[in-house]
């Protein structure tokens, strides 16, 4: 059973969490609503995964995420999975640095979506990424000019974006309606286009592709 | 020494002018004010304000006095009324040509500079001819004299400079006014159009789900299926208002992330320095982010630009963003729509941008908004530090004892001659070391008094931020 936090300001909203993870199996270890009290939760506690809102009081700016890295230089590759109103290339990037893994950065309308976010926030937990699509596409524009990427097929393209956001081939075979084999021999193809060193760790390859995606 | 008599020569050569100008100014002044033929008026003004522009032109090549010109500035154009029609006082025009010419003529009529220009061009012929020999024999000497002769006219007053600043602000603030207004029309449109019409189809789509919840549970579902898209779409939809009002990442974490953020999102290459180490005001920081985001667009837009680079900095309480890009250059802020909207956006706070952009590149835009940064962050006013406070307080507040009691006035007990010691240590003492103890005294108490007062005064000197002075730069 995975022990989770919940950081969330809104009465509401970190109701509807907490219940929504509760009935999916996980054990609501505690549900904070400020900056401070989730950095002494995410300490003391060691939750297996957290749900953390970017924007907490007492500051109401960035409270949350500024709380999530701190806790992860003390504790490294501590599972948190960032939540936000609006997606930024440069907290994702913040969040990517230590390159360690176990990190989530989604739009709050994922919820919506109770069965991805679960997903999402049971990748984290076991230490791999979840990278929000929106973020994916805004890196992949940002690197528009990028030639190996131009290089890519529309359908290794679209294996890559599957892949940043943080899926394991057999999750992209299920989305893309391809065979796993298939999936595996685009991966391959993505690699050597962009050159980098193939890796059978699914986690690994994730935080090898955004690192080459950040590293403009 | 040609110039110079050159100058003089064209000085002269003047004079010719002005007394054609003072004989048709005067007949004009007749014909004005005696026959009433007000139209004579405006030509004769302007006539004589070429004549005093030329000669503050020849002042300033010749001897290097700059002379301000002193005119209040021009009246604005008359604006029409709803029903389209003219109002000057209380008659009504169909064209805005009297109007007009109705300010034109008050304009010129009580601004004193007219009528200081009047007075000038009446003595300076003579003061001309008076200055003649000096002239000739000096001409360097005599070309200053006669430009502090013109400077006493024709300069700018203080209420002249005044109410040009006066109408400059009224400007700024009108520009800040509708602009303001125009973005709140623009956030209402974007909201009614988009997010209200999008909850109103929800709120439907929600209603139909629940009456068929009922009769047709697989239709219903179908429709909630539809409302939670419908409801993302809405927030995206919401997420892009906000951007345009006030960006997430601003409020967050001020302007350089923001700055950041947006290099990030740029397919162009863009590097951004920041060099602020405390947060500008959240008007200004917008005002700053929204001009930036505009001239990045604008690079890739119009500009056909590869790379960019942005710099923020601070020189003293004035913040300094350069952007430059590579792109074909030959911006041209009368033809772009977006660097006059900077421009009014920066107004607000007396802020100006300067735009370097030869054919063929590179663009360089820089946007200065003066003393937007609160003075203690500028440098200007460095803090003591606690010890050397404490130092000061001891000094000031123990001063006094050597240099009084036990100087001067054990000194004056001594001279006089009282056989009271009281607590005065000289007194005390054996008669060779009583004299030596008092001036020793009186020089400790002085020495203390006079750290006390040096060690903040040298603190000042050498502020802990070293203040840069502005560098001169062309604005248009």
């Amino acid at each position: 059973m995975n022990r989770v936090l919940v950081a969330e300001d809104l009465y509401l909203l970190r109701d509807g969490l907490v219940h929504l993870l509760q009935a999916h199996g996980f054990d609501v270890v505690a549900a904070v609503e400020s900056g401070p009290e989730l950095l002494k939760g995410l300490l003391e506690l060691r939750p297996d995964v957290s749900v953390v809102d970017v924007r907490l009081p007492p500051t109401l700016t960035d409270e949350g995420l500024q709380a999530s890295l701190e806790a992860r230089k003390k504790v490294p590759g501590l599972p948190i999975l960032v939540l936000s109103q609006h997606v930024e290339q440069l907290y994702a990037r913040e969040l990517l640095a230590d390159g360690s893994g176990g990190i989530g950065y989604l739009l709050k309308d994922r919820v919506f979506n109770a069965e991805q976010f679960i997903d999402a926030v049971r990748r984290v937990a076991a230490g791999g990424t979840a990278m929000d699509p929106e973020v994916i596409s805004k890196l992949l524009a940002s690197n528009a000019k990028n030639e190996p990427l131009a290089a890519l097929t529309p359908r290794e393209r679209e294996v890559l974006e599957q892949m940043a956001e943080g899926r394991s081939n057999a999750a992209i075979s299920q989305r893309l309606y391809l065979s796993e084999s298939a999936v595996a021999k685009h991966t391959a193809g993505i690699f050597g286009k962009l050159g980098l060193a193939p890796s059978d760790d699914d986690n690994r390859r994730v935080l090898a592709v955004l690192a080459y995606l950040n590293n403009r | 020494m040609v110039r110079k008599i050159g100058h003089v020569l064209a000085l002269l050569a003047l004079v010719v002018v002005q007394l054609l100008t003072l004989v048709s100014a005067f007949l004009c002044l007749v014909l004005c004010f005696g026959l009433g033929m007000v139209f004579l008026f405006p030509p004769q003004v302007r006539m004589i304000r070429w004549v005093t522009g030329m000669t503050r032109y020849l002042v300033r090549s010749s001897s290097g006095i700059v002379i301000e010109p002193p005119y209040l500035p021009k009246p604005p154009p008359p604006q029409p009324q709803p029903d389209g029609l003219y109002r000057s006082h209380r008659t009504l025009y169909k064209t805005p040509r009297m109007p007009a010419w109705n300010d034109r003529w008050k304009w010129m009529l009580t601004d004193p500079a007219t009528w200081r220009d009047g007075f000038w061009l009446l003595l300076d012929p003579g003061v001309k001819m008076v200055l003649l020999p000096l002239l000739i024999l000096l001409p360097g000497r005599g070309l200053r004299v006669y430009g502090l002769w013109c400077e006493l006219l024709l300069a700018a007053t203080a209420s002249s400079r005044m109410a040009g600043q006066l109408s400059s602000l009224n400007r700024a603030r009108n520009l800040a006014v509708d602009t303001q207004a125009a973005e709140m029309r623009r956030i209402e449109r974007d909201l009614h159009d988009g997010t209200q019409a999008r909850l109103v189809a929800l709120g439907m789509t929600i209603g139909a789900a629940e009456q068929l919840m009922e009769s047709d549970p697989k239709a219903a579902r179908a429709l909630m299926a539809k409302a939670r898209e419908a409801s993302a779409e809405t927030l995206t939809e919401l997420r892009r208002v906000i951007r345009g009002i006030h960006p997430p990442v601003l409020a967050e974490r001020g302007l350089g992330d923001a700055v950041r953020a947006l290099a990030m999102d740029s397919a162009l290459k863009v590097s951004v320095q920041v060099e602020l180490t405390h947060r500008p005001e959240a008007p200004v920081e917008a005002a700053a982010y929204f001009a930036v985001s505009e001239l990045l667009s604008n690079a890739a837009r119009h500009g056909g630009a590869e790379s960019v680079e942005i710099d923020i900095s601070t020189s003293g309480a004035n913040l300094r963003i350069t952007v430059t890009d590579d792109g074909w250059g030959g911006a041209d802020p009368s033809k772009g729509s977006g660097l006059t909207g900077i421009e009014r956006r920066l107004a607000a706070f007396d802020g100006v941008m300067a735009i370097h952009s030869p054919a063929g590149g590179p663009t360089t835009v820089t946007l200065e908004l003066p003393k937007v940064l609160p003075q203690h962050w500028a440098g200007d006013v460095a803090k003591l530090p606690r010890w050397k406070l404490a130092t000061v307080i001891a000094l000031y507040g123990t001063a006094w004892c050597p240099l009084f009691p036990q100087g001067v006035v054990a000194g004056i007990f001594k001279l006089v001659g009282f056989d009271e010691k009281a607590w005065f240590l000289a007194l005390h003492l054996p008669d060779a070391w009583q004299w030596p103890c008092i001036a020793f005294m009186i020089l400790l108490g002085t020495a203390m008094y006079a750290t006390a007062v040096a060690i903040p005064a040298h603190h000042k000197d050498h502020p802990l931020a070293p203040r840069n002075p502005l560098e001169g730069v062309g604005f248009c």
